[in-house]
This record gives C-alpha cells, structure tokens and sequence, in this order.
C-alpha cells in the first residue's frame, strides 16, 4: 500500500512541478505586451507632453476605430520598439484603449503577414498596419480583397501604383535627418583635421541593401558632411541584412582597416558602434554616428549622436483621420517641420559649435531655404544633374518617370513617401 | 518471467499485447487521452495565467474555426499537412524513414514557383497542370536519389534524405535571391499579385482566397488514390510485406530493391505535389520557410494515424485545429507564442502517450510476490 502512496505522491510531484514551472515561465517571461513598459533604450527622444502610459478608458468616439498592427520584430529590436511606441502614443493621444488594438509580433516577410493582416480584419480592425518594407506585397494583396479595410504598408512603394484607394504608404523625411547628424559628423571631421589627428577626410558607411533608401540616407549624410568638409569621400559597404550585429561590427572594423575616421550605418543593430568604440578605445581617431537609437549605451565616447524616427506623429495622424471620418493619404511623408525626425542627444565627445551648426541647418530644413538634394551640392560622373526620376512605373525597380529635380533640387519623397534617390553621386563609392 | 527471479517483483509491469486490441477499444484509449490532455492543459493554463480554461478553449475554437475565413484557412492548412502526410505513408509503412519530406516539399514549391515566373502567360488550366507535373517530378527526383542509393548501397535513408533537406533549403535560397522582388528584400513577394496566374481559383466563388475548395478536391483526391494503392494494389501489399519483414518479401520473390526506389520516388513525388499545394493554393510565393516544419509535423500524422491515408485527414485537422487555436490564444490573451505551445505540447504529449497504452498492457502487482 505503502508503494501506491508513494507512486501517487511521485505523480502529484511531478504535476506540481510541471504546473510551477509554466507558472514561473510565465512570470519571467517578459510577453505581456499590452503593458507600456518601458525598455532601457528609448528609440526616440522623448517629447515631454506625451505620457507613457494609455489614455483613461476609451470614448464612445475612439470605438469606431480598432486598429490591427503586424510588426516584423518585437520590443526588443530598435525599429520595431520605435513603431510600437509611436503607435502607443499616437493611441494615448487621441484616445485609443488598449482593447482597439490587436498586435501580431515577429511576423517575418512571407504569406504569414496575409494571414495576420486576414486575421486583423477578422477580429474587427479597420486600419491594419504592417512596419516592414517585406510586408508591403502581402499587405496590398490583403487590400486588394478588402476593400472596405484602410491598409497602411508602412516605409512601402507601391501604393500609388497599385490604384487601390484603401492602401497607403507612409515614411518620415528620414534623409533630413541624416543631414543632420552629417553636419555633427563633419564638424567633428574638421576639428580632427585642423587639429591634424586626420589628413585624409575619410568617411565609412554601413549600410544594409543597395537600394534607393539606403542610397537616399547615405547620400543626405554625405552631403551634410561635404557641407562642412568639401573634400571628403566616402565608402560603403553593405551587409545585406537589417539586423545583424556580428556582420555590422566586421563592415565598421573593415572600414575603419581602410582609414576611415568616421562611421555611419543604415542598419540597425548597435554592431558599428561598438566596434569604433573598442577601436577608439585602443587608440584610434575614431567616431560613431548612429540610426534609430541613442547609441551612447553601446558607443560612450565613440558616439556622435544618431539619426531617428518620431513615427507616432504619422500614427497620431492617421487615428485621427479614421476617427473624424476622413480619407488617409495615399502618401505620406514628413520630417522636421512636422517632428517627425530628429538627432539623438549630441555625444560627449563633439566639436565645439557643433549644437549651433545643428540649429541653424534643422532651422533652415524646417524654413524651407535649404534642401537636402541640392544639385549645386553634388555631381555625378563630374557633371551637375539636371533631371531625374521620382517613380518607378513598370515595375522594373529603376525610376522612369516623374521628374524629380525642379527648382535646383531633387524633390525627394514628395511624389511617394518612399525615399527614390537612387543616383550614385560623386565622392562616394560602393564597396560591395 | 520475474517470478523465476529472486527478489521482489516490480510494482509495474508492461508487457506487448499477444494480439491487436479491438478498434474500438484502441479509438476508446486515444479519445481518453485527448480529453485528459484538455484536463492538464486547462490546469497548466489556470496556473500561469488564472484564466478560465473553458474561456481558453472557447478561443481555441473560436480562432481555428470561428468565422468562414478562419474555417477555409485551418481547412487550407490542414489539407496541406494530409498531402504531405499521404506522401510519406507509402515509405514509412515500408520502414523507409523518410525524414526528407521538408525538402521534396520545397523542390516541388520552387518547380511550381518556376512555373508561375516564367510561363506566366500560358491559359491558367495548362499552367495549373504544368505546374502539377513539375512539382510531382522535383518531389519524385529528390526522392530518387535516397531511394537509389539504399537500394544499391544499402545507405542509410535517415541522414541521406535528412541532407536532402539541407540541400533543397540552399536551393531555396538561391531561387529566392534569383527571383526576389523588389531587388534587394531578399523576398520574393506575391508572385503575379495582379495577374494572378498559377493561382488555384476558387472552387466555391468567384475570385481568389475566399475559399481554398480545390485545395480540398486535389488533396482528397491524392488521399483516396492512397488509400486505394496501399490497400487494395499488388504496389501496397508489397510495400506491407516488406516493411513487415524484408527477408519475408524477399523469399516471397518480391524485387524489394525495385520497390524501395518505386515507393520512395512516388512518395517524393506526393510530398512535392504538397508544395505546389501550398505555393499555388495558399502562399503565392515561395521562401525557406514555405514548408515551416510541415515536412516533419507530417511525420506525426502519419503515425497517429497508422499510416492508413483516411485516418490521417482526421490527425491533420487536429493538428492544424490546435496550432490555430494556440495563435487565437496567444493574441486574445496577449499571452506570448510559447505558452500555446506547451498547450500543443500537451495534447500531442498524450496522443502519442496513448499509443503505448493501445500497444502495451500494464499490469499492477496485486499483493507482494516476494514473500520468499
């Protein structure tokens, strides 16, 4: 008898054990995502009038809008921890409760992203968004069956094209940006040169895919420096990937291999950064400038300030649109004059002058008196550009038609929202 | 057998059934350790998150089969599984271990792939048909070569068609950086999103992807002609015989090698047929993870279901059933991935526990033998 006790025991055991140890699971587990925690690292500087936490219980107004969000990562990656945020604000701010918003996380770039935006209609949402470049095909192909359901393809292209009137595109200005923190570059490039640290003005970039965004990002950070540092040149090279910190550390070292004193990135892991501080570390003349996050965390030193989305201000737009009955644009592009872009906090290590120069150029970008593309800024094979295309009409990913360059400048994501600067200007050559 | 052996008898004792229980009995066992399964995940899922596990499992129901679209898409995925499922009854019935389903499944999505870029502008039944061809010819040359190799060489089919696996992945991606679009995503997008051709047209509507009825008429189709090969084909006895016992079959004058190759390709050949099923049917494009463990998933169908290609039409809509249902939970509840998960980790825990019980019996020592 005594041994049936004993197995039973041994059974109860077991099943207490298995039940605490889900239990404990899923208290550590930090996937409660509905709760507004707040991880370390805030991707974009935090404006003061939004509050972190949602808004009081929903209005009878906020229930006409329920909103479906497929993301391609979580909190825990740098792009995706940005759009969550945006959309938690824009939500507080006009009155959105946590109930009108359905999230899918960590949906890659195949059929899995129909079928979450299938599942958003479903369970009643009205705007679904998705926050991937790779979503965007699977996202039209939900809107094109759902006519009824407004589609947002966030950081997309297609939307003009495909004629549908209920699926969008939409991406902040992010070039200005990149201007921008091109000038805190160059100041620091210049105090190095004047102080004889460097001879040659070399700058390296990492960047992600050879295509118009990165070549549109890399290009205005260029030009920003060129502004303060005519002479310089610039390498890029790609890694071919978004996120990959092992591959963004090896691009930064081998670029710094060649002399390059200060580096870039569009990609967006804080692989570069950290590379140029252990380089800094041991000695070498070398800075950081970053994308999405403050990069100070992983680069103290090395870290000149980075570039970053505020993407609640489309988000808030949007909500609110849908909420008063309105039609969302087909694209929809903003930057500084509207807070959509922004530098993180300048590093420890900057040039003297450096907030200045930062003032005076945001002031001028948000004035309209200059422009980022301007083509007496540039050449491309030693003569000045006089005409080039916006929009890619056949589907062969090279602009054909739309001229974008009026006025003395290119007219960069004004025809779509998506950045199609594609030219290979001089002074900046691609490695790979 | 224990009672010759000094000391005490052990408390349990398992033992190979003499002969097979009756039907009933061994459905009886299964369906008590399904509903046992419901018991301790409702436990396990009032543990971690104090939620009313009848709650939960309205959910479960409501996310797989809740509205028409849900329905058509758990029927969409669960005809997949059973093609890949079918495909892989022949071989393993025959003891042939085919671990390389995950791999005839993506040949035969590239060849349909292939088919959807470059004939585009063939009439949709010619293409839909070239489509079929190539697919069942990718899937049946990637079966080819395991099955030629044990049959000539006697090498072993776990790790040649689990390498297979690795190699159709590579290819993938290879064809994925060909075709991808736009340049630089690394992702082939929806393959002829306007045109729609090579796309299986609805059966019930008009349109596409509102309801997936030839997915159902094709994968049915493929289940019955199983069912009838294994069962009642000089091809399916054979393939009895053999996995009962090579030696038998070989005295018995059946050519084992000829059949080895003949199974195995035409297992192959199903298995890609499952991935034009899921590029043509469902997907629309194609990736390294267009066969996203389905190959192996399918092993367990198989099982469950004794390799018999009807029964197994009732294992993948439970599986598919689950797996939904474990999403629906996950995104109601804002609980993460994982914990659904461990809910069809339960479940498929006792399924497959009760096999034991319908194969072995357990018997308690009543009083203590070892009085000596």
């Amino acid at each position: 008898m005594k041994k049936y006790l004993a197995l039973f025991l041994a059974l109860v055991m077991a099943l207490a054990l298995v039940a605490c140890n889900g239990g404990g699971g899923g208290t550590t587990e930090p996937a409660t995502p509905a709760t507004p925690a707040t991880p370390a690292t805030p991707a974009t500087p935090a404006t003061p009038e939004t509050p972190a936490t949602p808004a009081t219980p929903a209005t009878p107004e906020a229930s006409k809008l329920k909103v479906g969000v497929v993301l391609v990562g979580d909190e825990n990656e740098g792009y995706t921890f940005a759009h969550i945020d945006g959309i938690r604000k824009a939500a507080a701010a006009v009155g959105l409760s946590d109930s009108d918003i359905v999230w899918f996380y960590n949906i890659g770039e195949t059929e899995d992203c129909y079928d979450k935006c299938i599942e958003c209609v479903e369970q009643g949402c009205t705007l679904v968004i998705t926050n991937s470049y790779g979503h965007q095909t699977y996202c039209q192909q939900a809107a094109d069956e759902n006519p009824d359901i407004q589609f947002v393809a966030m950081t997309g292209d297609t939307a003009l094209k495909s004629g549908l009137p209920n699926f969008h595109n939409a991406f902040n200005m992010t070039f200005e940006s990149r201007y921008v923190s091109g000038i805190v570059a160059g100041m620091k490039l210049k105090e190095m040169m004047d102080a004889g640290l460097v001879t040659d003005p070399y700058i390296g970039y990492v960047g992600a895919y050879p295509y118009a965004e990165v070549v549109s990002g890399y290009t205005g950070f260029f030009l920003g420096i060129k502004s303060i540092v005519p002479e310089a040149h610039m390498d890029v090279q790609y890694t071919n990937s978004w996120f990959d910190i092992q591959a963004e550390g090896k691009a930064a070292e081998a670029l710094m291999a060649r002399g390059c004193c200060i580096i870039g990135q569009h990609a967006d892991s804080t692989g570069a950064p950290k590379a140029v501080q252990t380089a800094k570390d041991n000695g070498k003349a070398v800075y950081s400038v970053g994308y999405n996050i403050d990069m100070l965390a992983a680069a103290p030193t090395a870290a000149l300030t980075s570039s970053t989305n505020d993407w609640s201000v489309y988000y808030t737009e949007a909500f609110q649109t849908m909420l008063d009955g309105g039609t969302l644009p087909t694209d929809w592009s903003k930057g500084y004059d509207a807070g959509a872009v922004a530098i993180t906090p300048l590093g420890p290590e900057v040039a003297a002058g450096t907030a200045e120069a930062v003032k005076a150029a945001e002031d001028a970008i948000k004035a309209g008196t200059l422009h980022v593309f301007d083509t007496s800024t540039f050449t491309v094979g030693g003569a000045p550009v006089t005409s080039a295309f916006t929009f890619d009409s056949d589907g062969d990913w090279t602009n054909d038609t739309n001229e974008g360059i009026v006025d003395g400048y290119y007219h960069e994501s004004e025809y779509i929202s998506a950045p199609s600067f594609s030219l290979r200007i001089d002074g900046i050559t691609e490695l790979n | 057998m224990g009672k010759e052996h000094t000391g005490h008898e052990p408390l349990i004792r398992m033992s190979k059934r003499g002969e097979m229980l009756p039907a009933w009995k061994a459905w009886g066992i299964r369906v008590i350790a399904f509903f046992l399964s419901l018991v301790v995940s409702g436990i396990v899922i009032v543990a971690i998150s104090k939620l009313n596990p009848a709650a939960v499992f309205a959910t479960m129901a409501d996310g797989a089969v809740g509205t028409s679209k849900r329905m058509w898409v758990t029927i969409r995925d669960a005809m997949t599984l059973l093609c890949i499922a079918v495909g892989l009854a022949p071989a393993f019935k025959m003891r042939f271990w085919n671990i390389g389903a995950e791999g005839q499944i993506l040949v035969g999505a590239i060849a349909s792939a292939a088919c959807m870029i470059y004939f585009k502008n063939l009439p949709t039944p010619v293409l839909l048909l070239v489509m079929i061809v190539s697919s069942l010819v990718a899937g049946g040359i990637w079966g080819f070569f395991p099955g030629l190799f044990k049959a000539r060489w006697n090498t072993n089919e776990t790790l040649f068609t689990l390498m297979m696996n690795y190699i159709a992945i590579q290819l993938t991606s290879y064809f994925v950086a060909l075709w991808e679009n736009p340049f630089g995503s690394n992702s082939v997008g929806v393959i002829n999103s306007q045109t729609k051709a090579g796309w299986l047209p609805n059966l019930l509507s008009e349109g596409y992807n509102k309801d997936f009825g030839w997915n159902v008429v094709i994968v049915l189709a493929v289940t019955l002609i199983m069912y009838l090969y294994m069962n009642h084909s000089k091809h399916g006895y054979e393939i009895a015989v053999i996995g009962d016992s090579e030696n038998t079959a070989r005295y018995a004058g059946i050519r084992v090698n000829q059949a080895y190759v003949r199974t195995i390709v035409f297992s192959g050949a199903v298995c890609g047929l499952a991935g034009f099923v899921a590029v043509s049917g469902a997907s629309h494009t194609i990736s390294t993870s267009t066969a996203g463990g389905r190959g192996f998933t399918a092993i367990i169908v198989a099982w469950l279901a004794q390799f018999n290609s009807v029964v197994m039409i009732i294992f993948s809509f439970l599986l598919v059933f689950l797996q939904k249902g474990a999403q629906a939970i996950a995104s109601t509840y804002n609980l993460s991935q994982e914990v659904s998960e461990m809910i069809t980790g339960i479940i498929l825990f006792f399924l497959l526990g009760s096999e034991f019980f319908v194969n072995y019996t357990v018997r308690f020592n009543k009083g203590k033998g070892a009085k000596n």
